[in-house]
């Protein structure tokens, strides 16, 4: 393994074990404030129980996105110095500011945590809150900062100088919001759909069922109402890509050709050689209407790109097939949710019912990484699109390698401990907490 | 505006050396407390670092993103040259920040998990400062060759010698010494309190131990360490008050304060990070042949450090009062069993 795939894949890996702890850390805090206001309301213990099992989970994930958070700043550094040396003046206010909330959300959790029957009801609450809060805030500064290396400006780019630097330009590119939006929307969807469907199973093998029907009605609405507004959001951003990375968006549909009625891809297996898709299913004219918004209009497609400032094809098409397609699914799923709430409570006690959340549970974070996927491969050769390859950026010591080797053994041991310890929380529920069977 | 990010840099480094630091050295004290006596070290830890201790390692998270956006120069080299030491410090932060947390959010408390939990949190305390003094060491070492072209002088020698060694090992002396003196304050009981007293003055005859091996590890790089401290008005006068401080502290502790120690403790310790970093001062880094680093001139354009600067300014108008409201709200000795 060279040196430059090394890193890479070691950035890639940290990202996507970071991605999950982080989108879990950033909303479960969300679904905690909920039970714990509707506890306080209520007063119904079973809410209490609820918070507090919740706030664990949160706690665990914290401690992890915290830690693997901490890696990632360095890790810039450490593969990406040529990169850090140029971008980290500019694009460096996100994460200045990413930094402050961060803090907070620590002192807020601190807070939290340990202070129950310590501060005024509300205070505490408050300081739940504000955990979520300064954690969305994060995710939105964070993907900010991502967003410029898809999007950069705030700068001009001279003779291989990096002049008239504005750090507030650069912070609000001209992706930002289409790709906070999308990213924060993803986050809600994937962590409600898993925390659903966890608490689903609990359901369906009729442990605590009203505690974990509590649980499990917070987290669908969000999952939910998150996946049915997800294609909107979607759709915002693939008309952001088509407009500034056209040869991302090329290749997410693994259009090879440029062409009126630019037909939409579904499916199918790209081959670059011949530059087609085998066994797609193509509808004429979609792409046009969903770039455009009429049917005609020509889209850029891969042959007027150069071939070496082309992603790779295949991953970013197979990538973006699945975020789509689970999203649908999730889509529906959420559909059916509100149907069964409005109109059809009976669905509530069918096993069939339950079964499709408890089916559900992972398909929200695999759609999560494919999508990252997608912007990411979809983003290459460049790590500043335009300006600076990726591969200009790399560090010059060689053995990455064994750091890669490290870091990918770091990573599973850490998640295979994090579902040991959610595992254990989720048994020890009947015994911790005063619930009826 | 510069000056504001210089000092907010320099005031993030020395509170993550003095917060994060008693929370190494916790770790560092558990690792050498007899079996015994260990439950209730960690008991006493626990009470005294479960709230704010994410908020101690944040001081770490401001302090790289004001070097990585503020002195892209001196991170990006430090990044590079110094590879090695910061990859073992992240996984002793990995290692030991989802050690703590697991070892109180596993739900069944079993005796082999939980040793699991505690032996990888005692080690990587004491390996996470080892390496964070490495570093700092390495910075100022003159080892670093912006010039080498082979992987020994330019990844391993930057950091691999005497004088870089025994920084680490005098900063895990000192963070040891650290929480000695801050759980004295949290120990709920004389036989503690004794124990903790004990542990501090060992740890204090460590750190003068590791402190000379500092001053003759200096001698082989040819570093004249004396000069450095004694050669200038400020670093003699804050090695004097740390002198003075030190003596303070311990007439402090015999009289059965819970306070004053830790302050003294805490203003002892920044008399030397100040002592050593005035005679360097601006210099962030000093590499072989003269080639250095320096905040004052290796930083980002104006218009960046404004803005960080800025963002700094407001971000602290948030934090300060929080952090301080937070370690405020869980000092002193209530229980935290309420909730566990």
């Amino acid at each position: 393994m060279n040196d430059f795939l090394a890193a890479r894949s070691q950035m890639a890996l940290s990202l996507g074990f970071h991605i999950i702890y982080s989108c879990i850390g950033m909303v479960m805090p969300v679904f905690m404030a909920i039970s714990h206001y509707k506890y306080i309301k209520t007063q119904n213990p079973v809410y209490k129980n609820v918070t507090q099992a919740w706030s664990k989970g949160v706690a665990i994930f914290f401690a992890t996105g915290a830690v693997s958070g901490t890696m990632l700043s360095f890790e810039l550094g450490l593969l990406w110095p040529r990169f850090m040396i140029h971008a980290g003046p500019i694009f460096g206010m996100p994460f200045s500011l990413e930094g402050v909330a961060f803090f907070i959300e620590a002192i807020a959790l601190g807070f939290f945590l340990y202070g129950w029957n310590r501060f005024n009801k509300w205070f505490h609450w408050a300081t739940g809150v504000m955990v979520g809060v300064s954690g969305i805030l994060s995710g939105i500064l964070v993907v900010s900062a991502n967003s410029w290396m898809n999007s950069p400006s705030g700068f001009d780019y001279m003779n291989g100088q990096y002049l008239n630097i504005s750090p507030m330009k650069a912070m609000f590119n001209g992706a930002w919001f289409s790709e906070a939006l999308h990213m924060t929307i993803a986050a809600f969807s994937a962590t409600g759909f898993a925390v659903a469907g966890i608490h689903a199973l609990m359901i369906y093998r009729k442990q605590n069922v009203e505690f974990h029907t509590k649980a499990f009605r917070i987290a669908i609405v969000f999952g939910a109402v998150a996946a049915i507004l997800q294609p909107l959001s979607g759709d915002i951003s693939a008309k952001h890509a088509a407009r500034r990375q056209p040869a991302k968006l090329a290749a997410m549909e693994a259009y090879f050709h440029t062409q009126t009625y630019a037909p939409l891809v579904i499916g199918g297996i790209p081959d670059t050689v011949a530059k087609k898709v085998n066994y797609g299913v193509e509808l004429p004219g979609v792409l046009s209407f969903l770039v455009h918004d009429n049917f005609k209009q020509e889209v850029k497609g891969l042959d007027q790109i150069p071939v070496k400032d082309q992603p790779n094809v295949p991953v970013t098409h197979y990538a973006f097939q699945i975020m789509v397609g689970f999203g649908m699914v999730m889509m529906l799923i959420g559909i059916l949710y509100f149907i069964a709430v409005w109109k059809k409570r009976e669905w509530f006690n069918k096993s069939w019912f339950l079964k499709l959340f408890i089916y559900a549970t992972p398909l929200g974070f695999i759609a999560l990484e494919a999508g990252w996927t997608v912007t990411e491969v979809g983003r290459q050769p460049w790590i500043i699109q335009d300006v600076m390859r990726t591969a200009d950026a790399v560090t010059p010591m060689p053995g990455i390698q064994y750091s890669f080797y490290l870091f990918s053994f770091v990573y599973f041991t850490l998640s295979l401990a994090v579902i040991f310890l959610l595992q254990r929380q989720i048994k020890m529920v009947p015994e911790i907490y005063d619930v009826k069977k | 505006m510069l000056t504001v990010v210089i000092l907010f840099l320099f005031f993030a480094i020395l509170l993550y050396f003095l917060l994060g630091g008693a929370d190494f050295g916790a770790g560092i004290i558990e690792l050498f407390t007899s079996d015994n006596n260990k439950h209730r070290t960690r008991a006493t830890m626990y009470q005294a670092i479960g709230p704010i201790w994410e908020a101690n390692h944040m001081w770490l998270i401001i302090a790289v993103v004001i070097l990585f956006v503020g002195f892209p120069d001196i991170y990006s080299n430090m990044c590079t040259y110094l590879h090695i030491p910061l990859l073992a410090m992240l996984m002793g932060i990995i290692a030991r920040g989802t050690a703590f947390a697991f070892r109180n959010y596993d739900a069944i408390k079993g005796e082999r998990t939980q040793a699991l939990y505690n032996n990888i949190f005692v080690y990587s305390s004491f390996l996470t400062p080892l390496f964070l003094g490495i570093i700092a060491g390495s910075a100022i070492s003159r080892q670093i060759d912006f010039a080498a072209t082979d992987f020994l002088t330019a990844y391993v020698y930057s950091w691999f010698n005497y004088f870089s060694i025994a920084v680490g090992l005098f900063t895990v002396a000192l963070c040891g010494f650290l929480a000695a003196i801050y759980l004295i304050g949290e120990a709920t009981d004389e036989f503690d309190v004794k124990r903790f007293i004990k542990k501090a003055k060992v740890l204090n005859a460590i750190a003068f131990f590791c402190g000379g091996l500092v001053f003759l590890a200096a001698e082989t790089l040819n570093i004249h360490m004396a000069h450095w401290i004694f050669g200038n008005r400020v670093s003699l006068t804050a090695v004097i008050a740390a002198s003075v401080s030190l003596v303070l502290l311990w007439i402090t502790v015999s009289r059965g304060h819970k306070q004053l120690p830790r302050i003294f403790a805490a203003f002892q310790v920044s008399m030397i990070l100040l002592s050593v970093g005035y005679t360097h001062y601006p210099n962030f880094i000093m590499g072989k042949n003269g080639r250095n680093l320096s905040v004052l001139s290796d930083h980002a354009t104006a218009g960046t450090i404004d803005t960080l600067g800025i963002a700094l300014l407001i971000g602290s108008l948030f934090i300060l009062p929080a952090l301080f409201y937070l370690f405020y709200s869980f000092r002193g000795k209530q229980s935290l069993e309420d909730f566990h």
